[in-house]
């Protein structure tokens, strides 16, 4: 509506034009390729916090000195604008490993505060029990832990994941790697195209959603089948 | 061969727990621990499971291997009644030995269900069963029966004295026809406070 009274696609494309130049987009072997380039650097920095975060949070339930040395860094990461990691990052590392970086930078504080929230929610009178009949550290982590986690590591990835998206693109805009997703919104800004614009936006909120939906999913199958024992 | 409490003191900030408290418990056989409501009874299991230590006072001849029904079940939420069992059982306690015996307390129907859709009488059975299998030569039950009706507390009573045969338990119950019914001893706590007895019965 806004597009048809506005009546300049300069400005603000029509859908209907952002569906046929994403149709168009999609046909070509490049739109792939820069899908996948930005897709896999994007996953591979928001799987690296997962990790990361989760096994610090693991770390600081034990040892308060961990979270208590750790707090700084978290809280640093949390407030420090992204833009000025963005620049800190092209200075060190270039633009190759960019999005990676910072998508695992973004995602990493959400990840660690929420699975350290879950496991310090762990009641004691559970650990008790487990001392007394003596349970193995490796049964209490299947037993306790990992479902103790669960809600907070489901959240924190429906929030990091789009997180990890946004900021990983943005990245990407200010780094300008080649043949990512960033490098062709960077050209549809300088050649005026609306409607690249738009249809790159689409494809990174799909793909940003669909990653979100699919992966949740596979964490909820995965804690569901590991309870089921 | 006997579990000798010598002289135990416990004090929780201002309040007094256990004040100078001795008792003698024999070994492979059965006591019920009776007394008023704030006795101290939970206290002095808690002492004897080692989960709390002592202010003053000693402990002698605490077998190693422990199991125990809490007063709260303590189980593992999601996880169902046969995972539960499982948790703190050997290796070599079969999944068959786990459903046989939480079949014989009337389980037979929920094995596999999430314990947190059960009853509160079906968990209370499920807490006895872990605390039955699990490798120990002392059980100790806080309030075991609590949540039972009369015929499934004789089943399950039956199924606990007919598991524990050898073995060292302790019972803590308010109930003094329970006590007697069970044909044990009964170590009577008295009522915590300065001007009390504090002498075992």
């Amino acid at each position: 509506m806004a597009a048809l009274a506005l009546g300049r696609s300069l400005l603000l494309v029509s859908p209907l034009d952002v569906v046929i130049r994403l149709a168009r987009l999609s046909s070509t072997g490049s739109f792939w390729a820069s899908v996948a380039f930005s897709f896999f650097r994007i996953c591979l920095g928001f799987l690296a916090a997962l990790s990361a975060g989760m096994v610090l949070a693991f770390l600081a339930a034990r040892v308060k000195t961990i979270e208590i040395m750790l707090w700084p860094y978290m809280a640093a990461v949390k407030a420090t604008p992204v833009a000025s990691f963005i620049i800190l990052c092209l200075i060190w590392i270039g633009s190759g490993g960019l999005s990676v970086f910072i998508s695992f930078l973004m995602v990493l504080p959400i990840i660690y505060t929420n699975v350290l929230q879950g496991l310090h929610s762990f009641d004691p009178k559970m650990e008790e029990m487990a001392t007394l009949f003596g349970v193995t550290p490796l049964r209490r982590l299947y037993y306790f832990h990992i479902p103790q986690i669960r809600p907070f590591l489901l959240s924190a990835c429906g929030v990091a994941i789009g997180l990890s998206w946004k900021a990983g693109i943005a990245a990407e805009v200010i780094g300008i790697p080649s043949g990512s997703i960033g490098e062709r919104l960077y050209e549809a800004k300088i050649y005026f195209s609306s409607a690249d614009l738009f249809a790159w936006t689409a494809v990174v909120v799909l793909l940003s959603i669909g990653f979100e939906k699919m992966f949740v999913a596979l964490m909820k199958r995965s804690f569901d089948q590991m309870e089921k024992i | 061969m006997e579990i000798r409490v010598e002289n135990i003191r416990k004090r929780f900030g201002e309040k007094i727990a256990i004040d100078c408290f001795s008792a003698v418990f024999p070994v492979g056989g059965t006591t019920c621990i009776m007394g008023p409501s704030g006795c101290g009874k939970t206290t002095l299991l808690r002492l004897m499971m080692g989960l709390i230590e002592p202010d003053e006072g000693t402990i002698i001849g605490m077998p190693e291997r422990k199991s125990a029904v809490f007063q709260e079940d303590r189980l593992c939420e999601n996880f169902s009644s046969v995972a539960n069992v499982r948790l703190v059982c050997d290796p070599h306690v079969t999944r068959e030995e786990i459903i046989g015996n939480l079949s014989e307390i009337g389980l037979g129907e929920s094995l596999f269900a999430p314990v947190h859709s059960l009853s509160g009488g079906m968990r209370r059975r499920v807490a006895i069963v872990r605390a039955i299998l699990a490798e120990s030569d002392i059980v100790f039950m806080d309030e075991p029966y609590k949540g039972l009706d009369a015929a499934l507390k004789k089943q399950v009573v039956s199924y606990v004295q007919e598991h524990t045969r050898g073995k060292t338990v302790l019972i803590v119950t308010h109930d003094e026809k329970e006590a007697h019914d069970l044909g044990c001893g009964i170590l009577l706590m008295p009522a915590n406070g300065p001007e009390e007895d504090k002498a075992p019965d």
